[in-house]
C-alpha cells in the first residue's frame, strides 16, 4: 500500500504552481500567448483605431515599407500587413483552439473507454489509435481537404458558404490530432481504475457511465490539460500547412498559413512578407510546446505524490 | 433468536492465468477454496489470516463485486438475482485504505449522498437531511458536509466511509481491515464506533483482520483462513483460549503485545507462506506444522466439529494446543 | 517474439488494406469525375454516350465492387494510367520514389550523424551553457514550421546570398555532378534541421535517463574509466528507445518531405501526391497514396522489430501482449 501524503487540495495546486514557476520559459510562453491572443482578438478594434481597413485594396501602394500609416507596410495588393496579420492570428488561433478542443473531446472519450473497460475494448481501441498514428498524416490530410462535399450529399450553396470552410478545417485537423490525448487519458484511466474509490462506487451500485463521468473524469483533468496544450501546437502547425498549400483557409480570409502562400513568389520582391506570418506561427507553436512541457512537469502525478 | 442474514455455501473463486508463448501453460490459483460461513444479525464474524490467504477475494465475492466460480450466496435466505444494484442495498463494504477509498474530487456530502442518488431515494432536501444525520451518527461535524477528503485525517475518513456504507441501511457490512491503516490510538475509537453502530442498527459484520488483538476485542465469532480455506471457526473467546488448529495457535502467539510478560520463543511458524499457485498436497498447512504426520501430507481434512467450534485438522482429537500466553481483553 | 511480430505484421497488412479501401472511396469524393472530365474535353459527347461510357468503365457500379475490380487489376500488375502525365502510373511513380528516397535517405543519415553525438554531448554535460544552447536549438527545430523554415533558407541562401538555387532539379544534366547536387542542398538542409531537433532531444533524454541508472554507478564505482562507461555500457542502453523513435520517425519522413519537395519544386513522391490530388488524377493519386501509406507502415513495423529485438521481455517470450 503506497503511503498517501496528506496534502490539502489547496497545497496540491500550490505545489504544482510552484513547480510551474520554475519553468521560466513556460511563464514567458503564457505571456506571449496571452498577448498574441489579446492582440488577435482585438483586431477589429485596432483596425478602427488605426483608421485602416483590412480589405481595402490599394494598388498604388503595393509593397510599401513600414510607415506610420501602415505599421508593417502593405502587401501585394496594397492591404495593410499588420492588420492582416492580426486577423490572420484570429483565425489561426481560433481554428487551432477549436480543432484542439474537438480532438480533446474525442480523444478523451476514446481514452476513457479504453482505460475503464480494459480487455478487448482497450485492445481494439488502441489498435485503431495506433493505426491512425501510423498513417502518413499530411498526404491524407491533403486528400481529406480536397474532398468535394457535394458528392457526400451536401447542397452546393452549403458547400461554398464561407463558414463551412472553417468547419471543414477544424474537423479535418481534429481527425488527426486526437491521438495524443487518447493515449494519455487511457494511461491515467488504467491506473485510476484500480483505486479503491472506484471499487467503492461499484459497490454502491453505480453504473459504468456514472463511474466514468463522475468519478474518473474529474481525476483525469491533469492529463487532459497537458495533452490538449501539447496538441494545440501541433494543430496550429497542421492548419498552417494546409492553408499554405491552399487547402485550408481560403483567401481573402487571412490565416497565418495562407498569408505565406504567395510568399514564395514574393520572396524576391518583398521578403519581409514571408517572414512575419511564419514567425508568428513559430512563436505560438513554441509557446504552446513550452507551456505543455511546463504543465506536464508541474502536474506530474508521480511528482505530486512525493 | 438471531437469524442468518448472509450465508455463503461452498464458495470457490479461482483465477486462471496463461503463461508462455510457445508452450502455453495454464495456471490456476484457488483464491477461495470451498468456503462456507454464516453471518447472523447483530453479530460480528472476524476473518483472520495472513496476506494472500484470500480474505479480500472472499470479501469481494460476498459483495458481488467479484463473481465466484462456484458455490452460492444467500441473502436473507434467498439467492441474489445477480443484480449488484439490488444486492448492495443489503451488503456494503468498507475498505482498508482511508486515503484511496474516497474520491478526492468530491465533497464529503456528495460522497455520502451518492448511494441515495444512485438508488433514487428521497428528494434533494431529504437526502441532505439524511447525510447530516449520518454525519452525526459517525461522530463528524455537520459543517464537514462541504469539505473534501484530503482535509480529514485517516480516522475521520474511515468515518466518512462508514457513513457512506450506512446510507442504504444495509443489513451486512463487510469491513476489509478497516483499522489496519490507522494509528493505534485511533483504532480503538473507530472500533468503538463500529460497536455502537452495530447495537443501534442491528448490523451483521464480517470483520477482516490480521490482528488477533483487535479480533479478540471486537468479534463474537472468528474464522481462521489459510490459503483460501477456513481451517478453524468458533466463538472468539473459546477459540483464542483453546485453539484447535496449529495455525491458529501460531497466529495468537505471534500477535504483538506490549506487556511485561515475556514471550517464550518456541514453535514459531516454520517456513514461508506457500505460493497459492502451487499449494502443498493434503493439508495445506502441513509443511509448516510442527505436528504434521504422514497422513497430513496426503489427506485433506474437512472443517468439522461440535458445539459451534469447527476445525480442519486430522489430529484435532489428540492435539492439546494452549497458546503460550493469553490475550488480554483490550489493549495491553 | 515471432508471435509478436506476426501479430504486428498482420495488423499492418490489415491497416494497409483498409486504407486502400478508404482511399479508393475518398478518390471517388474528389471533385470531378473521369467521365465528366472527358465530357468537358469532348463537347459533342451526348449524355447517352456518357452513360454508356460510365457503364463501360464500370463507374456506375457500387463502390465495393469497383474497389475489388481495381484490386484485382492491381494484383495483376495493372495499376492504371495517369491522366496528368500521360503514362502508366508506375512509370510516373518510380522515378519520383527514387528522388524522394535520395532526399530522405541523405537527410536522415545526416540527421542521425548530427543528432546522436550532439545529444550524447548534451547529456554528458547537463545544464551547462552548451547544453542549454543545444536544448534551445533542438526545441526550435521541433517547433519551427518546416515550410517557413524552407522559405527562410531560400531567403537567406538564394535571395540574399545568391549561393544556391531556390528550387527545381537539374534533370537535363547540364551542370555536371556538382550541378545536380546543388539543387539538393537546401531541401536536404531543410529536412535535416527539423529532424536533428527532435532526435537530439530524444537522444539526450534517453542518455540522461540511462546514466542515472544504478548499473552505471556500479560500473563507475568499480573504477571503470568514464569514457569506457559511456561508450560501452551506457550507450547501448540509451540507444534502445532512440532506435525505436528513429524507426517510427522513418514513417513520418514522407509527410515532411512533401512540404519540402513542394516548396523546392523537387520532383519527388510528395510533390507528386500533391499534384495528383490537386489535378484530379485519380489513378496516380490513389497508387501514390498507397505507396506513402505502405512506407509509413513499413517504418512502423521496423520500429516494432527493433523494439522486439531490444526489449528482452518480448524477445524471450512471455505473455503475448
Amino acid at each position: 500500500m503506497s503511503a498517501h501524503p496528506q496534502d490539502t487540495e489547496r497545497s496540491m495546486l500550490l505545489l504544482a504552481f510552484h513547480r510551474f514557476k520554475k519553468h521560466k520559459l513556460a511563464l514567458i510562453s503564457i505571456v506571449v500567448l496571452i498577448s498574441l491572443a489579446a492582440l488577435s482578438m482585438s483586431a477589429p478594434l485596432i483596425e478602427s483605431l488605426m483608421g485602416v481597413d483590412m480589405e481595402r485594396v490599394d494598388l498604388y501602394n503595393r509593397f510599401a515599407s513600414p510607415s506610420t500609416e501602415h505599421w508593417l507596410g502593405t502587401d501585394e495588393l496594397g492591404r495593410d500587413t499588420f492588420v492582416r496579420l492580426l486577423y490572420g492570428g484570429r483565425i489561426s488561433l481560433a481554428v487551432g483552439l477549436a480543432a484542439a478542443l474537438a480532438g480533446s473531446v474525442f480523444g478523451t472519450i476514446i481514452g476513457l473507454l479504453a482505460g475503464y473497460y480494459g480487455g478487448r475494448t482497450d485492445a481494439f481501441l488502441m489498435r485503431v489509435t495506433d493505426g491512425v498514428i501510423a498513417l502518413p498524416f499530411l498526404p491524407l490530410l491533403i486528400v481529406l481537404a480536397a474532398v468535394d462535399l457535394t458528392k457526400l450529399g451536401f447542397s452546393e450553396e452549403f458547400v461554398y458558404g464561407d463558414d463551412v470552410n472553417l468547419y471543414r478545417i477544424v474537423v479535418i485537423v481534429a481527425l488527426v490530432g486526437w491521438t495524443t490525448v487518447a493515449r494519455l487519458v487511457r494511461a491515467t484511466a488504467l491506473s485510476l481504475r484500480e483505486r479503491d474509490f472506484i471499487l467503492a462506487a461499484r459497490g454502491l451500485g453505480a453504473s459504468n457511465l456514472r463511474i466514468m463521468t463522475i468519478h474518473m473524469l474529474p481525476n483525469l483533468v491533469s492529463p487532459i490539460i497537458v495533452a490538449s496544450t501539447l496538441s494545440m501546437g501541433h494543430v496550429i502547425l497542421l492548419e498552417s500547412v494546409l492553408s499554405f498549400l491552399g487547402l485550408g483557409i481560403q483567401p481573402p480570409l487571412p490565416s497565418w498559413g495562407n498569408l505565406l502562400t504567395n510568399a514564395q513568389e514574393l520572396i524576391w520582391t518583398a521578403p519581409a512578407l514571408a517572414f512575419y506570418p511564419g514567425a508568428l506561427i513559430f512563436a505560438s507553436v513554441m509557446a504552446f510546446n513550452f507551456l505543455g512541457d511546463g504543465l506536464q512537469d508541474a502536474l506530474d502525478p508521480k511528482a505530486l505524490e512525493r | 433468536m438471531t437469524h442468518t442474514v448472509l450465508e455463503a455455501r461452498n464458495l470457490k473463486r479461482h483465477f486462471i492465468s496463461h503463461h508462455g508463448l510457445i508452450n502455453r501453460t495454464t495456471q490456476c490459483v484457488q483464491a477461495v477454496d470451498d468456503v462456507s460461513l454464516e453471518l447472523k444479525a447483530g453479530e460480528t464474524l472476524a476473518l483472520v489470516g495472513e496476506s494472500g490467504c484470500g480474505k479480500s477475494t472472499l470479501a469481494r465475492c460476498l459483495t458481488l463485486l467479484d463473481k465466484p466460480t462456484a458455490g452460492e450466496i444467500l441473502i436473507n435466505g434467498e439467492k441474489p438475482k445477480n443484480d449488484l444494484k439490488q444486492y448492495c442495498r443489503n451488503v456494503q463494504m468498507i475498505f482498508q485504505d482511508p486515503y484511496a477509498s474516497l474520491n478526492p474530487r468530491l465533497p464529503v456530502g456528495v460522497i455520502i449522498a451518492e448511494p441515495l442518488v444512485i438508488h433514487k431515494i428521497g428528494s434533494k432536501q431529504e437526502r441532505r437531511n439524511k447525510v447530516l444525520e449520518l454525519l452525526d451518527v459517525v461522530g463528524l461535524r455537520r459543517s464537514d458536509i462541504n469539505r473534501y477528503p484530503h482535509q480529514f485525517s485517516g480516522g475521520q475518513r474511515q468515518r466518512i466511509s462508514i457513513a457512506r456504507a450506512l446510507a442504504l441501511n444495509p443489513a451486512v457490512i463487510i469491513a476489509d481491515e478497516p483499522v489496519s491503516a490507522l494509528d493505534v490510538s485511533i483504532q480503538s475509537q473507530i472500533l468503538n464506533l463500529f460497536k455502537e453502530l452495530q447495537e443501534e442498527f442491528n448490523l451483521a459484520y464480517l470483520f477482516i483482520s490480521h490482528d488477533m488483538a483487535v479480533v479478540h476485542y471486537f468479534a463474537d465469532r472468528v474464522a481462521v483462513m489459510y490459503l483460501g480455506s477456513i481451517v478453524e471457526e468458533g466463538v472468539t473467546e473459546k477459540t483464542l483460549i483453546n485453539p484447535l488448529h496449529p495455525y491458529t495457535r501460531a497466529l495468537i502467539d505471534a500477535a504483538p503485545l506490549i506487556s511485561k510478560v515475556k514471550r517464550k520463543h518456541g514453535d514459531a511458524l516454520k517456513g514461508d507462506p506457500p505460493s497459492p499457485l502451487d499449494p502443498p498436497s493434503g493439508c495445506r498447512f502441513h509443511p509448516r506444522c510442527s505436528y504434521a504426520i504422514e497422513a497430513c501430507r496426503s489427506q485433506r481434512p474437512k472443517l468439522e466439529g461440535s458445539g459451534g467450534h469447527k476445525v480442519a485438522c486430522s489430529l484435532s482429537d489428540s492435539l492439546h494446543l494452549t497458546p503460550r500466553r493469553r490475550l488480554e481483553g483490550g489493549w495491553a | 517474439m515471432i508471435r509478436f511480430l506476426i501479430a504486428r505484421l498482420s495488423q499492418a497488412i490489415l491497416v494497409l488494406f483498409i486504407m486502400s479501401y478508404v482511399i479508393y472511396g475518398l478518390m471517388g469524393l474528389m471533385p470531378g469525375d473521369p467521365i465528366d472530365l472527358m465530357i468537358s474535353s469532348t463537347p459533342d459527347m451526348t449524355s447517352e454516350d456518357a452513360a454508356r461510357l460510365k457503364a463501360l468503365y464500370g463507374l456506375d457500379k457500387p463502390l465495393t465492387e469497383r474497389y475489388f475490380n481495381w484490386l484485382g487489376a492491381a494484383f495483376d500488375g495493372d495499376l492504371g494510367y495517369s491522366r496528368l502525365r500521360s503514362m502508366p502510373v508506375l512509370d510516373a511513380l518510380l522515378p519520383a520514389l527514387g528522388n524522394t528516397a535520395v532526399l530522405v535517405g541523405v537527410s536522415f543519415f545526416l540527421t542521425l550523424l548530427l543528432a546522436i553525438p550532439i545529444g550524447i554531448y548534451g547529456a554528458l554535460h547537463p545544464y551547462s551553457k552548451t547544453d542549454y544552447g543545444i536544448n534551445l536549438f533542438a526545441f526550435v527545430g521541433v517547433s519551427i514550421p518546416s515550410f517557413w523554415q524552407a522559405l527562410l533558407l531560400i531567403m537567406v541562401f538564394a535571395v540574399l546570398l545568391g549561393w544556391l538555387p531556390a528550387g527545381g532539379t537539374d534533370i537535363g544534366g547540364e551542370g555536371g555532378a556538382w550541378g545536380g547536387l546543388i539543387y539538393l542542398i537546401l531541401p536536404i538542409a531543410n529536412l535535416t534541421i527539423n529532424g536533428v531537433g527532435g532526435h537530439t532531444r530524444y537522444m539526450r533524454a534517453s542518455m540522461i535517463e540511462t546514466m542515472r541508472q544504478d548499473f552505471i554507478r556500479t560500473a563507475r564505482a568499480k573504477g571503470i574509466g568514464r569514457k569506457r562507461v559511456v561508450f560501452k555500457h551506457a550507450l547501448r542502453n540509451a540507444l534502445m528507445p532512440v532506435i525505436t523513435i528513429i524507426a517510427l520517425d522513418f514513417g513520418n519522413l514522407f509527410s515532411g518531405a512533401l512540404i519540402t519537395e513542394t516548396i523546392f519544386a523537387y520532383p519527388g513522391m510528395g510533390k507528386l501526391i500533391f499534384e495528383a490530388v490537386m489535378g484530379n488524377d485519380f489513378n496516380l493519386a490513389l497508387v501514390a497514396l498507397l505507396f506513402a501509406t505502405f512506407f509509413t507502415l513499413l517504418g512502423n513495423f521496423l520500429a516494432d522489430v527493433a523494439y522486439a529485438e531490444l526489449d528482452p521481455r518480448i524477445r524471450l517470450g512471455g505473455k503475448s501482449r
